[in-house]
């Protein structure tokens, strides 16, 4: 569909579902709606990756599953932060854009490089 | 997210599925997509197939998530469990608070039940269960001779019928293939008197002569210092010794540089070589009771010439079994015999484990002592579930609210469980702080004479025990009551006001089931305990022999006397001794022995002059070296002719006085007064008197026969003990008496006073120790069974109080009433002891050979038993009565 098609860093994944799940509780296929749109279709979530990451956070409790159902009233597993998960959020989000900040810098480099004297 | 309605919130009612879920959530991906694409203008066959081709590997996606599904199912599962059992343990710990006095009985009833347990598994433990503390102790094996001996003989012959010549231990050591090292001993330790000079006063000190590999054969290494060499064991070797840790404490202050140092032994300086560790004790091993200081090689040249003296033990190599080894010795022994026809016996052996030999006679009374305490650990359980079942009565309402509100059965028998196995635990503990109390008093008498007593600890097998035996009654004794009191009907129970009637019948009837099975239990403790008693007391009854109050005894110096010629000195100054002691205020008499009786002893032979004997006959007698009013100290009777005299000197004709035993087998029918004998001297000895069998060796075993030798004639004494009667108490005397020996000879050491009482107090010991043990046992159970039976009765009578209110309005008396609940605390008695009676029958004849001169059926102690339940059942049910009787009709029939 789109060749613009950006491959996700490993970990970012996580981030993008923590993120998609801040207004309240939704399901799956919500969080793969939610990323695209936001992306403007730059970001295509594979489901083959995304459910697999959405049960790691499960596991690891930053999520909690509830089943539920959906607006047209079809049974659905609906994802919810924990307090825990909107703690990683929280972190995960402030580790990003320190480091997209640095990328850029150094990308944004106008300077060569100079070595440092050793005297 | 809309709400959900109830019925799907029991979608997955009936348990967890990990797989539909992990379908179901998928599968509404795929719808979800398919919509979205059929809003695009997709048909809706293909967007679906659009939206698995998106999709990409379903299957595997599945795979995983059924596969980490199952994972946190498991984990929430457990997660779960352990919440609950939290939340029960609270709970469980509510309720106690709640109902103090019922827990503190509860736990007060298993920490003593669990307390006698693990105090009695540590000595069960330390005397049975543990290796000896010897390297690879488990190949250590003993040699135990006079096997082709009757076992009348050998004990008639006591320890020289069970020991060896230097030859006979020579010979096998050098032939056999069995063993890795073959050592031994010198059993006849106090032939030879030790008296350490120069640190401080003179001082008598106990010493063992040990062949020269004894200890590396052991396995025991010296703390400080080495083991004795080759050159020290043979004649004219360097003397040496090797201290034992506590004499090495004690004596030299743990002084690190006394090995190479010399001491004076005897007047010569000896080299310690080493000291040996605190582990070893060579008296906990192999002379149950002794503390041994020194020990020294022994020199087998020295001793080749005396008879049977050594005991053997050895190492045996890897991979050979006992079995193989006697095997054999079966054959050895008979073939070196063959060789050596100047070999006074075949020395045909019996070979058991060193463990064996240590502990062999006391198993069967530690295996009685530990079904003791395993009957009162069932009382104990039994008793816990009566208490629950009676607590369950006044919580009926409260389970019964717990199951309506959705609690299921296996959810309350769990909380019930966990109940009981706070309370097990909460007793082990308590338990095991009495068990501690309990280790340590017994750890430390020195009065009693067990093997490895001293080693008994509290441990981590004790600990590990601990815990095994609170789970088990904590389990078994609370899955009755748990299942009983879920069981019970719930609507009634809510219906009735106070507990249900019919499920407060059905428990009273199990409560009473168990009350009977307690009361058995305790009576065949009691029986048991009564019959152990009663042997004990005829024991005690037993006459020695001998009068050992108001007489003590003490160890004193000879002078050396290797040829008769010595021997007037040493008579001299024995006799001038005797007479210096004799005018001490408060002695009444003073004789001097060689050995005193249930001490130590020796035999040779004896046979009448003049008598022809079948060749295989025994002619074992003990034998005591002994001064004239030696017999009229210790209060030995001479029933016929005269005691020795000073006049009896070794130039006269030699005489001997010998026990009614010996006269019954030398001189049957005759009278043996100016007979001569045999085999005691070197040449023909007159009897001169006889006197009154005295127990040598054991009260328990009968008199075998004795013959006694006057000092004054015979130079082969083992070591000399003064002898005193007194009329005041023997510690009052000690020091005239030891003045009045050291006017004689200034360097007689200061050795122990040893009341004569304590032989024989000595000598009962562990028959004291186990009839205490098991008498207090029987005492508890008793006492935990009147427990049971006032519980019960008394549940009954608050149960009945409407009924018993109806019958005092209609007219019954109050001396009716309580006759009544008497009566029936009497019926759960008898039942009991009939059932009891049976068991205790059964449990009699299992400890018959422990019993002393008192049949298993002995009718006094049934009787006794018998009156003594019945006496603490009424006990128990007086008090209920007694309630009972008062109880106000009129606020009974008003309360319910």
């Amino acid at each position: 569909m789109a060749s613009s098609k950006l491959d996700l860093f490993r970990g970012t994944l996580d981030v993008l579902i923590l993120k998609a799940l801040v207004w309240g509780p939704i399901h799956g296929y919500a969080i793969t709606s939610f990323i695209r749109r936001q992306s403007n279709d730059a970001l295509l979530v594979e489901e083959g990756t995304l459910y697999p990451a959405l049960w790691r956070l499960e596991e690891k409790d930053l999520v909690e599953a509830e089943w539920g159902l959906s607006e047209n009233n079809r049974k659905a597993k609906f994802y919810r932060l924990t307090a825990a998960g909107r703690k990683r959020l929280h972190q995960e989000s402030r580790n990003w854009e320190a480091y997209a900040a640095a990328v850029g810098k150094v990308l944004g480099a106008t300077t060569p490089h100079v070595p440092e004297e050793t005297t | 997210m809309k709400s959900v309605p109830l019925w799907r919130r029991f979608a997955r009612f009936f348990g967890a599925d990990p797989a539909s879920d992990v379908k179901d959530e998928l599968r509404f991906h795929l719808e979800a997509k398919a919509e979205d694409l059929m809003n695009q203008g997709w048909p809706a066959d293909a967007a679906l197939r659009e939206a698995e081709r998106q999709f990409g590997d379903l299957v595997a996606v599945q795979r995983i998530g059924e596969r980490m599904g199952e994972e946190m199912e498991r984990q929430k599962q457990l997660r779960d469990y352990w919440t609950d059992c939290i939340q029960d343990v609270r709970y469980a710990f509510r309720t106690f608070i709640r109902d103090r006095g019922f827990a503190a009985v509860a736990i007060l009833v298993l920490a003593l039940g669990v307390g006698v347990n693990v105090a009695v598994f540590s000595v069960v433990d330390g005397l049975l269960l543990r290796p000896l503390p010897f390297a690879d102790s488990q190949r250590l094996v003993w040699f135990k001779g006079g096997k082709s001996l009757d076992e009348k003989i050998r004990v008639a012959a006591g320890l020289s019928g069970e020991t060896y010549t230097v030859d006979a231990f020579q010979e096998y050591q050098r032939n056999n293939q069995s063993f890795e090292a073959l050592t031994s001993y010198q059993t006849f330790y106090g032939s030879q008197a030790y008296k350490l000079t120069g640190a401080g006063d003179p001082k008598q000190v106990t010493a063992i002569e040990v062949a020269d590999n004894f200890f590396p054969t052991l396995g025991v290494d010296p703390v400080l210092g080495r083991n004795f060499s080759r050159e020290e064991s043979l004649k004219g070797g360097r003397p040496a010794a090797l201290l034992s840790y506590f004499f090495w404490k004690n004596q030299f202050a743990g002084d690190p540089a006394i090995v190479g140092k010399a001491i004076t032994v005897n007047g010569s300086p000896v080299t310690v070589v080493g000291v040996l560790p605190a582990s070893f004790d060579f008296g906990t091993v192999f002379a149950p009771g002794m503390k041994v200081d020194l020990f020294v090689p022994a020199v087998m040249d020295f001793w080749r010439g005396w008879g049977n003296t050594l005991a053997i033990a050895g190492r045996l190599k890897p991979g050979v079994t006992v079995a193989r080894a006697q095997a054999e010795a079966d054959s050895l022994f008979p073939h070196l015999k063959s060789l050596h026809q100047d070999w006074y016996e075949d020395y045909a052996s019996t070979l058991t484990t060193l463990k064996d030999h240590v502990d062999g006679k006391l198993r069967r009374s530690l295996v009685v002592l530990w079904s003791a305490v395993g009957i009162i650990l069932l009382i104990v359980g039994v008793n816990l579930s009566n208490l629950q079942l009676a607590r369950a009565a006044s919580r009926a309402k409260e389970f019964a609210m717990r199951g309506a509100l959705g609690a299921g059965r296996g959810r309350i028998v769990r909380q019930l469980l966990t109940e009981s196995l706070v309370l097990s635990l909460g007793g082990a503990v308590l338990g095991l702080v009495f068990a501690w109390g309990i280790v340590f008093y017994l750890a430390h008498q020195q009065s009693i004479v067990l093997p490895l007593l001293s080693t008994i600890r509290v441990d981590g097998a004790a600990l590990a025990w601990t815990f095994l035996i609170a789970l088990a009654i904590g389990l078994l004794f609370g899955l009755a009551p748990a299942l009983r009191i879920s069981g019970a009907h719930l609507q009634s129970a809510m219906k009735e006001s106070s507990g249900g009637i019919a499920s407060g019948r059905s428990h009273e009837r199990f409560r009473s089931a168990l009350v009977v099975s307690e009361v058995a239990l305790a009576c065949i403790l009691l029986v048991g305990a009564g019959l152990l008693l009663r042997s004990f007391l005829h024991v005690l009854e037993v006459d020695p022999g001998f009068h050992p109050d108001h007489a003590a005894a003490m160890t004193v110096d000879l002078l050396p006397a290797a040829k008769p010629p010595e021997l007037a000195a040493r008579v001299a100054m024995l006799h001038a001794m005797i007479d210096h002691v004799s005018t001490v205020p408060g002695i009444e008499s003073a004789g001097i022995v060689d050995m005193l009786p249930l001490d130590r002893n020796r035999s040779w032979g004896l046979d009448a002059v003049g008598r022809s004997y079948p060749k295989d006959r025994n002619d074992a007698v003990f034998v005591y070296l002994a001064t004239p009013g030696y017999i009229g100290t210790m209060g030995m009777r001479l029933v016929a002719g005269r005691d020795f005299s000073w006049q009896d000197t070794s130039d006269a004709q030699h005489v001997i006085l010998i026990n009614e035993a010996s006269a019954r087998r030398e001189w049957p029918g005759e009278d043996p007064i100016g007979k001569m004998a045999n085999g005691v001297d070197k040449n023909p000895v007159r009897v001169i008197g006889v006197v009154a069998d005295v127990h040598e060796s054991s009260l328990e075993e009968t008199s075998s026969p004795e013959v006694y030798i006057p000092i004054t004639q015979n130079t082969d004494v083992e070591g000399a003990t003064l002898v005193v009667r007194t009329r005041l108490d023997p510690s009052a005397v000690y020091l005239s008496v030891l003045n009045a020996l050291h006017a004689v000879d200034p360097g007689q050491p200061a050795t122990e006073f040893r009341p004569l009482q304590s032989l024989v107090d000595r000598s009962v010991s562990p028959r004291r120790f186990f009839v205490l043990l098991v008498t207090i046992f029987a005492g508890l159970g008793a006492l935990l069974a009147a427990l049971g039976i006032y519980g019960v009765i008394s549940y009954s009578v608050t149960r009945q109080t409407r009924d018993i209110g109806v019958r005092m309005a209609l007219g019954s008396t109050r001396g009716r009433v309580q006759r009544d609940v008497l009566f029936k605390t009497l019926r759960l008695a008898v039942a009991g002891i009939v059932i009891g009676t049976a068991g205790s029958i059964a449990a009699a004849r299992l400890i018959a050979s422990l019993l002393y001169a008192t049949s298993p059926w002995d009718s006094k102690t049934y009787a006794a038993m018998l009156l003594l339940l019945t006496v603490v059942a009424l006990i128990a049910g007086y008090l209920p009565a007694r309630r009972a009787s008062r109880i106000n009709p009129l606020a009974a029939l008003r309360s319910q």
